[in-house]
């Protein structure tokens, strides 16, 4: 795995830096870290588990994004990382 | 149909609640190659998730001729999307080839015959051959103009009248209207001329187009008023279509409604002027008569 990051750190977005590591280790910044941080970092380590990966050091910095959008960018970040897209062709 | 970034989960999430017609996530000219593979990521999940309500949503793919073509349909067939545009059409080929690969996605999910197309015209050759692009499949539902690539390509310049689009929006209403399917014009990109926008959404309905193509939430309101029937639109409609009915009751084939003859195109018009009307929500479907 290498490093490879995907998102911006526009309103409503979420910048997701995906590097080798042990075991999911996610490193969250947000806005509404009090209120919504265990629900982002669950999508996040979720969406990662989806894809198979165990191992991987996760550094997030949200700027209120939407669930559906962490899982685009988390799973953006890992395909760049690792090279397997999810999608055939 | 207004034109949203494919990239821009903000604008993506809040789009729908500027109530258009229809919503294009768009994955092709403003997204970046570098960020092909994410903007797609983000418009499946978006597709997945918002809920968009009734609004239509498009996606405008990258060309099958490009390494992203045939990506981008997996992802949107399988999130469920009502129409997939296509961009830069040229041959009823085209249509076909994207047909056939939508088919083959649907297959897989078990989802046949699901997803429309709407094939953008956007060249010399794309004008030429019209009839046979909107013709070229079931899963046609509209054609529409795409005029920056198209005026390049005639190696002209857009200017404010519209005279360089003429031919090619003439030539798209009518190919649309002999396959039996909706035209869509092109975007108008100066938002700090407004009065110039609304003479081109009069125009464009005078032409026949069926709806018209935005970039910004500003023009909803202008183009709803445009092609929105007014009141009195509204009540004269009613008046034919009632007219007619009676005279049906009757047995008569001939009509007037206020000392003038109705004859099947002014019923066609009313018809279509109350069609709008209740797609508009400005009646509803029991307000007609």
């Amino acid at each position: 795995m290498n490093k490879a990051i995907a998102g911006t750190l526009e309103s409503g977005d979420i910048m997701v830096t995906i590097g080798p590591g042990e075991g999911l280790q996610v490193n969250l910044q947000s806005s509404v870290e009090a209120q919504f941080g265990r629900q982002i970092r669950e999508v996040i380590t979720r969406t990662l588990e989806d894809l198979g990966i165990k191992d991987a050091q996760v550094d997030a910095i949200d700027k209120g994004a939407l669930d559906c959008t962490i899982r685009a960018r988390v799973t953006a970040a890992a395909v760049r990382a690792t090279g397997k897209d999810v999608w055939k062709d | 149909m207004m034109f949203v970034p494919g990239n821009n989960p903000g604008m993506m999430a809040d789009a729908h609640i500027y109530g258009p017609d229809s919503i294009m996530l768009d994955l092709e000219d403003s997204v970046t190659i570098t960020e092909k593979d994410a903007a797609r990521l983000l418009v499946y999940n978006a597709l997945r998730s918002i809920d968009y309500g009734t609004t239509e949503m498009v996606v405008r793919i990258n060309p099958l001729s490009t390494p992203y073509g045939k990506k981008d349909v997996e992802a949107v067939v399988k999130a469920g999307v009502d129409v997939i545009r296509m961009p830069k059409t040229e041959t009823a080929d085209e249509v076909r080839e994207l047909e056939a690969e939508i088919l083959r996605v649907e297959k897989e999910i078990g989802a046949e015959g699901r997803t429309q197309i709407m094939a953008a015209i956007e060249s010399a050759l794309g004008v030429v051959n019209a009839f046979q692009i909107a013709s070229a499949s079931k899963r046609m539902m509209g054609i529409a103009l795409g005029a920056e690539d198209y005026s390049a390509n005639l190696k002209t310049n857009r200017t404010p009248g519209g005279a360089e689009l003429l031919l090619a929006r003439e030539t798209i209403v009518v190919a649309a209207r002999a396959a039996g399917i909706a035209c869509f014009d092109t975007v108008y990109s100066n938002l700090d001329d407004m009065d110039s926008f609304r003479k081109e959404v009069e125009l464009i309905k005078t032409l026949g187009f069926d709806g018209k193509s935005i970039i910004n939430p500003r023009q909803i309101e202008v183009v709803n008023s445009v092609f929105v029937p007014t009141e009195k639109e509204i009540n004269k409609a009613r008046a034919v279509i009632a007219g007619i009915r009676e005279a049906k009751a009757k047995g008569s084939g001939v009509i007037s409604v206020n000392g003038k003859m109705v004859d099947r195109p002014v019923v066609l018009r009313a018809e279509r002027t109350i069609a709008l009307a209740v797609a508009a929500g400005v009646i509803s479907e029991e307000q007609v008569l």
